[in-house]
């Protein structure tokens, strides 16, 4: 018992310190953080004020006077030809051009916008809104029906639109929010269990072809010596995981103490600016859309709230030691069974396929978390563990947690005798190619 | 001298061959024992038994009088043949690994270290990794960690190969000492003139079976035969029919040398006093077979029919 421990602390000091360790364990969390900064800034900055001048060629003669210019956009009209203004535009980034065809009213798609770079959203959003109203207006008018009516008639529909949103977005955003934390938790279990899992592969073979092997079991039996080792990288595995999640909490918290308190309330101000300078008409359309945008948000928020977040953690943290002492004795008793890598790769495809296999049906398993399928690989041992943490944020009736709990662990204590079996024979086994006959009957040796 | 090991009948069978096959040794408490044989003999087999990394199909060992148990492990220090030590690892952490492995606290080993430290002159090397190490300063750190924890029976396979003269004379000062001190060493080897020199005991293993085992002493008896080395001037006519002149030859300087054996009845006195009576003797030894000769004897059949039965 002293022994494993005194190997489960060499290994975990040893892994700990080292270089890829610490790089990985701080980076990630960076890394994290960095995307999240990235999106912050794309969302803020695609809405800087930019000064813009627009050339307008309109051929329709409708337009004179909707185009409003205001402190950052000019809008100008020419009569130049198509190609004499686009020649003009080359090397002026800030300039755009508008064409609008004669025959505007009946071919609408006619309009045409040029700009040596992208036009942005924002900008073109407001010319074909400026133009779609003016031709709106024209016809409505022609048809008899006053300004007055259509404003009346907007401001129906931007009530029946508002609670039409409350209601059905509530719904599918809690689904969301499981789903999302179901793949996260499933993919994040499948990747520390490979990595891990190879981890574990990569240390024994180092003993084996280090020949440190025999000095260490003449002190050690190998059984214990297995375990230490698998125990130490779990322990390494469990300690990046809480790093993690701590360093990307503080991270984010800081970023967004950075980027202003509510990065969201941040962004909404340039864009309401922005849209007021734009059309006050625009400007009522996005808080529309902000407060449907708002609404999701929160609700989300909520329903992650209404998630099952300590069970999911508390799964996670089995699910992940019971899948990867599964999976990672299996991978011991391959490397103390070859001798270089290439030799492994043979043996490791067959253990890799069900952890594969597993996140393919985890998959299957969210888009119906009670279906059998997803029922039955949550219970076979070698699939249940990313397959169960995608079932659980739906919420997973407690009978069959336990019972896949109690399969796991019935699984791992049968991978790790029979690894254990394999392990002892193989790491003082030189020179010697082996096949899975030879590895069955490794098995079968006595003491 | 009581038994510091005995190996009583051991049996281990593999797939398909038999590894060893009723082998008993009895290593004598403070001497160097020599565990001698071809490749393949069943050497490491038996090592691996002892050192508990594995156990005998048939028969038993004792240690001090007990049967193998695990906390025996603490008592006994192996170097494996194969040397091996953590590559990235630092050499005072490697060390303190390995010595709680083998039971000691940290500070108990600590204070050991300092010792060997010391005696080795290796102070500097403390927090170095082994990959900077050279292959002959790696053996040192190697052997320090079989013999730190102070084992009663220490198994050394090969002991000197990898290093050079000077540091294979500081191990083998350190043998003897530790011999002296009252440590038992078993040694195992295929270099005969080491075997010559340092052990007092030794077993020959050959095809998975002890065939030769006792003391130097009556190893080498069993393996004389009754022949003399002798140096003279002058001209040696004949002999009576009791002695055979083996070989027979003169150099520049007229020195003779000439190789006899006892055949008959008779004792050596009588060889000697044949001898004075025709040439002038220089010198008379008796040829005692070096660990050498034995060990291809025995190994290429040409036991003696003493020995067989």
């Amino acid at each position: 018992m002293k022994n494993i421990f005194l190997v489960l602390k060499r290994e975990y000091l040893v892994r700990v310190r080292k270089k890829s360790f610490i790089v990985m364990t701080i980076l990630t969390p960076v890394l994290i953080a960095a995307f999240y900064g990235i999106i912050v800034w794309a969302a803020v900055g695609s809405f800087k004020n930019e000064r813009k001048t627009i050339q307008v060629i309109d051929q329709s003669g409708l337009f004179k006077n909707k185009f409003k210019s205001d402190k950052n956009t000019t809008f100008q009209f020419t009569t130049e030809s198509v190609a004499v203004a686009q020649k003009k535009l080359k090397g002026k980034e800030e300039n755009l051009l508008v064409f609008i065809p004669a025959d505007i009213m009946t071919r609408p798609e006619g309009l045409q916008i040029y700009a040596e770079k992208n036009i942005g959203p924002m900008l073109q959003g407001r010319i074909e809104k400026i133009v779609q109203q003016e031709l709106r207006n024209i016809k409505l008018s022609k048809a008899g029906i006053t300004q007055k009516v259509i404003e009346d008639a907007n401001q129906n529909v931007d009530a029946q639109t508002f609670s039409l949103d409350d209601e059905g977005k509530t719904q599918s955003s809690s689904t969301m929010a499981a789903y999302v934390a179901g793949y996260a938790a499933a993919f994040l279990l499948y990747i520390f269990i490979l990595i891990y899992g190879a981890g574990v592969m990569q240390g024994v073979m180092e003993e084996k072809s280090n020949r440190i092997i025999e000095v260490i079991i003449s002190s050690v039996k190998p059984f214990h010596l297995m375990l230490g080792k698998i125990l130490g990288v779990a322990a390494v595995g469990l300690t990046q995981f809480l790093l993690w999640g701590v360093l990307t909490f503080a991270v984010t918290t800081a970023t967004q103490t950075l980027f202003g308190f509510n990065r969201f309330t941040a962004t909404q101000e340039v864009m309401n600016k922005q849209a007021e300078q734009a059309d006050p008409e625009l400007k009522k359309e996005m808080e529309k859309q902000q407060n449907g945008t708002l609404q999701m948000m929160n609700n989300f928020t909520k329903s992650a709230q209404s998630l099952p977040l300590t069970q999911i953690f508390l799964c996670f943290i089995f699910y992940f030691l019971g899948g990867y002492l599964l999976y990672s004795s299996l991978y011991a008793a391959i490397g103390a069974s070859v001798e270089n890598q290439q030799e492994a790769g043979q043996f490791t495809f067959p253990i890799m396929l069900p952890i594969i296999a597993a996140i393919f049906f985890a998959q299957l398993a969210i888009n119906q978390p009670d279906g059998s399928l997803a029922f039955w690989t949550s219970m076979i041992p070698f699939t249940s563990p990313v397959v169960m943490m995608a079932r659980i944020p739906f919420g997973v009736p407690a009978w069959q947690i336990a019972l896949s709990m109690g399969f796991l662990v019935l699984g791992f204590v049968g991978t790790t005798w029979l690894a254990a079996r394999i392990y002892r024979v193989g790491i003082l086994m030189y020179g010697k190619k082996v096949n899975y006959k030879e590895l069955s009957k490794w098995i079968f040796y006595k003491g | 001298m009581p038994n510091i090991l005995e190996a009583h009948d051991i049996v281990k069978q593999y797939a398909t061959h038999r590894a060893l096959d009723g082998v008993s040794i009895n290593v004598p408490k403070g001497s160097i024992f020599g565990l001698l044989g071809p490749n393949g003999a069943g050497k490491t087999s038996l090592i691996r038994i002892i050192t508990q990394i594995t156990a005998p199909d048939e028969g038993y060992v004792l240690l001090d009088g007990e049967r193998l148990r695990p906390n025996h492990i603490q008592h006994i220090g192996y170097l494996p043949e194969e040397r091996g030590l953590y590559k990235k690892m630092k050499v005072g952490e490697q060390l303190l690994y390995l010595a709680q492995l083998k039971g000691l606290s940290e500070r108990q080993a600590m204070d050991k270290l300092k010792i060997w430290f010391q005696k080795f002159d290796i102070k500097t090397w403390w927090s170095k990794s082994i990959e900077d190490l050279s292959k002959g300063m790696q053996q040192k750190i190697q052997f320090v960690a079989t013999v730190m924890h102070e084992p009663k029976l220490i198994i050394l396979d090969e002991p000197f190969s990898g290093f050079d003269p000077i540091n294979a004379n500081l191990i083998k000062d350190e043998i003897l000492e530790l011999r002296d001190k009252g440590t038992t060493i078993i040694f195992s080897t295929h270099r005969m003139e080491s075997v010559e020199e340092l052990c007092d005991h030794i077993a020959l293993v050959h095809k998975s079976k002890v065939i030769l085992h006792g003391s130097k002493q009556e190893v080498k008896d069993q393996f004389k035969e009754n022949s003399y080395a002798v140096s003279y001037h002058g001209t040696l006519e004949s002999l009576p029919s009791d002695f055979e002149i083996i070989s027979q030859k003169t150099d520049e300087e007229n020195l003779s040398k000439a190789n006899i054996r006892i055949v008959g009845a008779t004792s050596v006195n009588q060889l000697v006093g044949n001898l004075i009576s025709q040439v002038e003797l220089v010198a008379f030894h008796e040829n005692i077979p070096s660990f050498n000769e034995i060990f291809i004897k025995a190994v290429g059949g040409e036991m003696p029919e003493e020995v067989l039965k």
